[in-house]
């Protein structure tokens, strides 16, 4: 009997690629160098499919999948950065700019943001939109971290990193659409949450709606790639 | 429980109505309760007692035309009478076997006439509550049948013949779905029910629920032994308190007589139904936010694949059906599956029971064949716009459908038919609209519905339902600007393809067609800034005196 073949051939943008069964577009894309916009994925956390920036287009379909959790397949043809793709993806960033009250000049991610960095690789220049400018507060009860709602974006990878490899569940989702907010614990101020102060939501947080108190001004980068490595010596064992 | 002794049950159910020379039918549906249908039901019965003659009063689910109600059918006259209040009792009573009570009679023939009842065969002749009243009218029977004379492959069959498509909207060929959950690998599966009817003005699921509960507990179990589940949910909002007390008595009937639980009838078949109760969420029908609100878990929807065929409810093999798909099963069972795919349109077939409402004179519950045009739902059945007003619009699907103008009325009913001009079966809403209507305000009426209802997850439909709400409200308001519009249309556009689930991807819809059909509309809300239908209240401009 011969062994399964696991390996499938794919086109990613117009590029011959290679990959393992049960990969998803994502992984085999940027193995080979091909980039796709994320913002809610994170090598090492549970992907939600929920940010739409990773939607690629299939040849023979008119329906855009989410490249984080798509899996590959023998044949597929993959175009990553199509017109439309990126009229797309220009929207939902304006979305995001005119969704809460981002202002890159006082924020203490200036020049370490994910959404600042994917505006200008996506060229997004100005919002069209209306800005909404809801009231949103900053809990700074914690000892060590601030949270501001005003910079958050809804990506859930502190939630997710929190359950998932701290294993602690502080952070959850409340409410729902437009006023959907992350809290900690049943919505309580994150100073008297359960929280375990391992700091790892703060470094997966994409902008500055997560930061350490300790730092000032735009002197925040964040190291999320500890989460791989974590993940790695947690199998190892 | 054999089929002899359902027969037997049948019979002496029979036999106890065979006692009596009247039957009087008080439709004790919602829209009737809340006018008094229950204290009416008392008085006749009191008056029947004290008029000695044999008269047996029922209380029965809904007979479809609500906005008539209460209603009372007195047989075997099949006399109908309407808006009957309690005062009439001795006089209903009174006039049976003679002459009917001239004030209370309507003229429901052509609202009755040209429907064709499948899913509402029972509906107004059976008391909900009695699993007997049931049996009577063949009820459980089919599972019996199956359970004894078919193998599951016969019964996957059976539905692929008949050509029922999903009625929750969607449209996905049952007998597919089934036949895929059925040759998915697991130990353990689910049978699930989606009984979240969330649509504004659509209220099917309900009334087949309340009115026959047994029927919707029957093709689950249909269903379970066709795939191999031994253990089902039905999910119902909890707004529907009626429903879930109806389907709470229903299962316990059911059990009591054998017709869940361990080896039914005899066969090494095992099933059993738990009723799971949603929290108010419009997302939690679509069918991984179901899943996961049963699960516990905060009602969000995953993409899709892996599809709940695959991988559901705990990971197993999970299969999804609406309240009015699980209705259709037995019937289909009992006649064939040619017999159900003989009525319909060429890709749609049997039957599809629609909630009329909004500016049409028979509002209420009826149930059409597939193909029918739109034009005979509004005019024959619906009995046309009240109030000497002009016909403007239908809007099908709910929110995620769209409105369909007056020159389009002789489109014949159907999944595609429906999707070719902009709009989409959906659950069964038909929202009527006349003159007097906003297209412009409809359109923002259900994009601020699917924005409040947006769960939050993914951004286009999070943030893009919001702003198109704030873009309406602006030419609503008078204010709004060609940039607006044009802006709008984008949005539109982006939260179509790139929303995570069914409710962000569809919720353009409303908007995308009365774009189409009623563009003149927005132009003369931004333009001259004036309300054709006068719905918006938009305030003329303040002249600054110099």
């Amino acid at each position: 009997m011969s062994p399964e073949i696991d390996v499938k051939t794919l086109i990613i943008d117009e590029q011959e690629v290679s990959g393992l069964r049960g990969q998803t577009i994502l992984e085999v894309a940027r193995e080979n160098d091909i980039d796709i916009p994320t913002l809610c994925h994170m090598d090492g956390l549970s992907d939600v499919g929920a940010c739409r920036l990773c939607l690629v287009e299939i040849k023979g379909s008119n329906k855009l999948l989410p490249a984080c959790v798509a899996t590959i397949y023998e044949g597929m043809e993959v175009s990553t950065n199509t017109g439309r793709l990126q009229q797309h993806r220009r929207t939902i960033l304006e979305l995001l700019f005119a969704e809460r009250n981002h202002v890159c000049a006082v924020c203490v991610a200036n020049g370490h943001c994910e959404l600042q960095s994917l505006a200008q690789q996506q060229g997004v220049t100005h919002v069209r939109l209306p800005y909404r400018n809801p009231e949103l507060g900053v809990d700074a009860s914690h000892e060590r971290f601030t949270v501001d709602h005003n910079r958050c974006i809804l990506c859930t990878r502190c939630v997710r990193v929190c359950a998932e490899v701290e294993g602690a569940h502080i952070w959850d989702v409340m409410g729902r659409g437009i006023n959907s907010v992350v809290i900690t614990d049943l919505h309580q101020d994150w100073g008297s949450s359960a929280c375990t102060r391992c700091g790892k939501c703060v470094q997966v947080c994409p902008t500055g709606a997560l930061f350490d108190k300790s730092k000032v001004g735009s002197d925040h980068p964040k190291y999320p790639d500890f989460l791989t490595l974590l993940n790695q010596m947690r199998e190892a064992q | 429980m054999t089929i002899e002794e359902l027969d037997q049950i049948a019979l002496s159910v029979r036999q106890e109505n065979a006692k009596y020379d009247y039957e009087v039918n008080v439709c004790m549906d919602l829209a009737c309760a809340s006018q008094g249908a229950g204290l009416l039901r008392d008085e006749l019965v009191k008056a029947a007692e004290a008029s000695g003659k044999k008269v047996l009063v029922r209380r029965t689910g809904c007979m479809g035309p609500c906005s008539s109600g209460p209603l009372v059918r007195v047989d075997p006259e099949e006399q109908h009478y309407h808006h009957v209040t309690a005062n009439y009792a001795e006089a209903i009573v009174a006039g049976l076997g003679g002459k009917p009570v001239p004030e209370l009679q309507c003229d429901l023939n052509d609202h009755f006439d040209g429907q064709v009842r499948v899913v509402l065969e029972n509906a107004g002749h059976i008391d909900p509550e009695k699993i007997d009243d049931y049996i009577s009218r063949d009820g459980y029977k089919a599972l019996l049948t199956v359970l004894t004379e078919m193998t599951p492959n016969g019964v996957i069959h059976r539905i692929t013949e008949s050509g029922l498509r999903g009625r929750g909207g969607g449209g996905y060929p049952t007998g597919l779905k089934w036949s895929t959950v059925a040759k998915a690998t697991g130990d353990v599966k689910y049978v699930v029910c989606n009984g979240d009817e969330g649509d504004p003005g659509a209220f099917m699921d309900r009334s087949v629920m309340e009115g026959d509960p047994h029927r919707v507990i029957e093709g689950m179990a249909i269903a379970a032994y066709a795939i191999g589940a031994s253990k089902g949910y039905i999910y119902v909002r909890a707004e529907y308190p009626v429903a879930v007390a109806r389907l709470t008595t229903a299962l316990r009937e059911a059990r009591r007589r054998g017709l869940l639980g361990s080896n039914l009838c005899g066969t090494p078949f095992s099933f059993d139904v738990e009723i799971r109760l949603g929290a108010g969420a419009f997302v939690c029908g679509e069918e991984t936010a179901l899943i996961a609100s049963i699960e516990g878990r905060r009602g969000t929807p995953k993409p899709r694949p892996p599809y709940p065929a695959v991988s559901g409810l705990w990971g197993k093999p999970t299969l999804l059906n609406n309240v009015e798909t699980y209705a259709n099963i037995a019937p289909i069972v009992r006649n064939g599956g040619k017999w159900f795919a003989n009525m319909g349109s060429e890709r749609s077939k049997g039957t599809k029971v629609f909630a009329l409402t909004g500016k049409i004179t028979n509002t209420g519950l009826v149930e059409v064949p597939m193909g029918i045009k739109l034009r005979e739902i509004i005019e024959t059945i619906g009995g046309g716009v009240p109030g000497g007003h002009k016909f403007k619009a239908v809007q099908t699907g709910g929110p995620s459908g769209g409105c369909i103008p007056a020159d389009m009325l002789d489109l014949g009913v159907s999944y595609d038919a429906l999707m070719k001009v902009g709009s989409i079966m959906g659950s069964g809403g038909m929202i009527v609209m006349d003159d007097t209507s906003c297209m412009v305000n409809v359109a923002r009426f259900f994009i601020e519905f699917c924005m409040t209802e947006s769960c939050g997850k993914c951004i286009p439909c999070r943030a893009g339902t919001a702003q198109m709400f704030t873009l309406l409200t602006r030419i609503c308001n008078g204010v709004g600007t060609m940039d607006d519009l044009a802006l709008l249309e984008d949005l539109c556009v982006t939260v179509k393809e790139t929303s995570l689930c069914g409710l962000g991807q569809t919720a353009p819809n409303p908007v995308l067609s009365t774009l189409k059909y009623f563009r003149d509309e927005y132009l003369e809300h931004i333009n001259h800034k004036r309300c054709p239908a006068g719905v918006c209240n938009i305030q003329a401009p303040v002249e600054v005196l110099a």
